[in-house]
């Protein structure tokens, strides 16, 4: 299993919902795994329902594996400074830069710069052994930038490589690409089972391929039970309107008549809503990747929901 | 019912009113933005207003079933609508928006070194704030074509609906700031005492940055902002004058949620804010809303009556009860939901209408419970901001991506005030 896992998506679709509840799943007993935030959102602070994180390392939760989970959410204006830092021993001028408005313009315009620095920082992470020389972290998990950016968000250190040809950035960026386009590295995408969520996820696993970036799996999100397929539908909108109020009534509910045209109307949306699930699961397959499946919490994800996801993917074999 | 306290939207009269110039659909990504703004305006449309509806990043089907799927960046007229009105529609090129104003601002040869920047190529291509940058650029643009009646702005799939009032101003500040200035013109800050000190870490810095981004690039970006910055007088006051725009009488925002959580959180900061910039707020469109018609039936009687439907059946096939069902008694190991062939006739009809009623009511058990909960969601934001009119439009079963989808929508956005409408 890889030991940097990515987690992409379209947006919504639950990417860091899963990137956390994959964080739980791999931490099984006696793992560490960090989970790093990079959209400067505290989404992490607020699903683990903690104040928010701080540019440093710390553990918020133990697994039911009994592994422990890190958090880090990334700053990208700390992080350049630091980077200022070790390659050009800046100083106090850092904290002049501050001022003008540099960090940020860098950060935040200046092509690239911000993701040089949010993909070096979680690298690192992925690297960083311990004085025993074992890793830091047995697996690092990134609530990644959506499906729409991420190509381009990791394959930044490629042109950063490009554009400083040798010294100390050269060198940091391609570090960094060594790991991304190995097969330590693997990135997931978060889907529903809807058409533009599908379609998304088709086009970003065809540009990650294009640049050879390694992709995980799809990971279906917010699954609905089916609780009745097409067949009985039709079968009973027919001649079983008599049988279906006889039912209703034996079973104890009581004006059943006029029940029985709006149950059969949810049920025919049931239906449809199953049909064209079926049509989104076949492109999915099509992409050729393994997949997981994960259950829509029909009362919305808190703490305890994030466990119930975790373990549910490690019912599935992630986490071992 | 706690929801008495909102009042209804009504979608018509705000349409139908010549006075409405300008509707703008916000609100988090994936909630409905484009589907509503498509649907208002096929509606408005329909009811005879001359209409241009301005999307941004709709589903494919969506763009192609109104000819907007080619990106030549000026609206399209839509065929198929009915009526004296006329509906044309286009999808935002944000590329194309950006070169656009370059060409318009510049003689050809200065644009054709912009357009070849490679900074402005970036830079145009997509950083933070570039799409709604954009989107408000091609809404002035629309505005003063004079063209239309009426405009109809999608706002860029931002996870917050405050991007499109902010990231313009965001990035027009970056590109107008006090470093950029440094960086285009060192030699004027030079010039004032107590800036000299300035001036020297700057040169250093602007050595650092130029080592970090490519001593190239940092000479890209001051070629760009010198250029852009001779042609229209900033970026910042560009975005400034779109945004009086917005506070202009005639325009209207309509915030999309769907009844969840953060959407519904999302929605209530963009209402705040809205009132703190004095724009004028419409209403709420709350979309993908559920309903039900057997809605007097609740989720534990529907899960009781099921029960009772299973163990009935578990019950008169090892005791084999009652007539009919006694050919069933053969297997009486079998599973309630086995229903083999081998089954005589009469007696499979009878069992698969017990299941299939109690799959009916398992289903309409989860209804409810959805029900209920976008129920609890929408009230906790109509107590928090009882002054937002409200329009509730159902879920349908499949997605929108035709003009009859469309209406479906704006007949629903019309009639479906903030009580729930019947079955869905
Ligand atoms: N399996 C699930 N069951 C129920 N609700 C879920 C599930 N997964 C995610 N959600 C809910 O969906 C919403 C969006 O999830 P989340 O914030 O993880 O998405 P995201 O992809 O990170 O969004 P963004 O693109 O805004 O970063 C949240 O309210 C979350 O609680
Ligand atoms: N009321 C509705 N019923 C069913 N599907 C809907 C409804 N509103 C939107 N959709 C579907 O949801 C998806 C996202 O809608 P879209 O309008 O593109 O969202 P946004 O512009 O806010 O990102 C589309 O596939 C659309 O067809
Ligand atoms: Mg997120
Ligand atoms: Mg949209």
């Amino acid at each position: 299993m890889s030991r940097f896992q990515v987690v992409s998506g379209k947006g919504g679709t639950g990417k860091t919902t899963v990137a956390a509840a994959l964080a739980l799943a791999l931490a099984t007993e006696g793992k560490r795994t960090l989970l790093v935030e990079v959209e400067g959102r505290q989404g992490i602070a607020q699903l683990f329902e903690t104040e928010a994180l701080p540019y440093e390392e710390r553990k918020i939760a133990v697994s039911s594996g009994g592994g422990e989970v890190f958090a880090l959410a990334i700053d990208a204006e700390r992080a350049l400074l630091d980077y200022l830092q070790m390659f050009y021993k800046l100083g106090s001028a850092g904290r002049a830069l501050k001022k003008l408005g540099a960090i940020d313009f860098a950060t935040t315009v200046a092509p690239g710069v911000r993701d040089v620095l949010l993909t070096g920082k979680a690298c690192e992470a992925v690297r960083r052994k311990t004085k025993q020389g074992t890793f830091a972290y047995d697996y690092v998990v990134m609530d990644a930038p959506p499906t729409g950016r991420i190509t381009r968000f990791l394959n930044v250190n490629d042109e950063v490589a490009g554009l400083a040809k040798f010294g100390p950035i050269h060198n940091q960026a391609q570090a960094v690409m060594r790991v991304l386009k190995s097969p330590e590295t693997a990135v997931h995408m978060v889907t529903l089972l809807e058409e533009m969520p599908v379609q998304e996820t088709a086009d970003g696993v065809a540009e990650l391929r294009a640049a050879d970036l390694p992709v995980g799996k799809v990971i279906v999100n917010m699954v609905r039970p089916h609780l009745l397929d097409e067949e009985a539908v039709r079968s009973a909108a027919g001649d079983r309107r008599t049988d279906i109020a006889k039912a209703l009534t034996t079973a104890g509910v009581s004006g059943a008549a006029k029940l029985v045209t709006p149950l059969l109307e949810q049920a025919a949306d049931h239906a449809q809503r199953v049909e064209l699930e079926r049509e989104q699961r076949a492109a999915l397959s099509g992409l050729d990747l393994p997949a997981y499946e994960l259950p829509l919490l029909s009362e919305g994800v808190d703490l305890a929901g994030l466990y119930q996801l975790a373990k549910e993917l490690r019912k599935q074999g992630n986490g071992s | 019912m706690t929801l008495d306290a909102s009042a209804a939207l009504e979608i018509d009269p705000l349409i139908d009113d010549p006075a409405t110039r300008i509707i703008v659909c916000c609100g988090a990504g994936g909630v409905g933005k484009t589907t509503t703004a498509a649907a208002l305006g096929v509606r408005a449309a329909e009811r005879g207003r001359k209409v241009v509806v301005l999307t941004i990043d709709p589903a494919r089907r969506l763009a192609q079933s109104m000819g907007i799927d080619s990106l030549d960046n000026t609206p399209r007229r839509v065929k198929g609508v009915e009526g004296e009105g006329e509906l044309h529609a286009m999808m935002l090129d944000m590329k194309r928006t950006f070169d656009e104003i370059v060409e318009a601002h510049a003689d050809a040869e200065r644009a054709r070194s912009i357009l070849e920047n490679p900074f402005y190529q970036s830079l145009s291509a997509g950083f933070a704030g570039t799409q709604e940058y954009m989107a408000m650029e091609k809404l002035g643009q629309l505005r003063a074509r004079g063209e239309w009646d009426l405009i109809v702005v999608d706002t860029p799939p931002s996870r917050s609906a405050l991007d499109f009032l902010d990231a313009p101003k965001r990035l027009g500040s970056f590109l107008d700031g006090k470093f950029i200035k440094v960086l285009v013109a060192p030699a004027k800050m030079g010039g004032r005492a107590g800036m000299k000190f300035l001036n020297v870490g700057m040169s250093m810095m602007t050595g650092t940055l130029g080592k970090l981004l490519g001593g190239q690039l940092l000479r890209d970006v001051q070629t760009f902002v010198a250029a852009m910055d001779t042609m229209f007088g900033g970026f910042r006051t560009r975005a400034d004058a779109t945004y009086r725009l917005l506070q202009a009488p005639g325009t209207a925002f309509l915030v999309v949620a769907a009844p969840e959580r953060d959407a519904l959180r999302e929605a209530a900061y963009f209402v705040e804010r809205l009132a703190a910039e004095e724009m004028p707020l419409a209403g709420l469109v709350l979309n993908r809303v559920h309903g039900s018609g057997a809605a007097r039936l609740s989720a534990e009687r529907a899960l009781a009556a099921a029960e009772n439907l299973d163990e009935g059946r578990i019950v008169d096939q090892r005791h084999g009860k009652a007539g009919v069902r006694d050919a069933a008694a053969a297997s009486p190991e079998s599973p309630p939901v086995a229903h083999t062939d081998a089954v005589d006739h009469t007696d499979a009809i009878d069992h698969t209408t017990e299941q299939l009623t109690s799959g009916l009511l398992r289903l309409h058990a989860e209804r409810m419970q959805v029900l209920a909960r976008e129920r609890r969601t929408r009230d906790r934001f109509t107590a928090l901001h009882p002054e937002v009119a409200v329009a509730q439009v159902p879920a349908l079963p499949g997605d929108v991506h035709d003009l009859a989808g469309l209406r479906a929508i704006g007949d629903r956005l019309a009639t479906g005030g903030p009580a729930p409408a019947g079955a869905s």
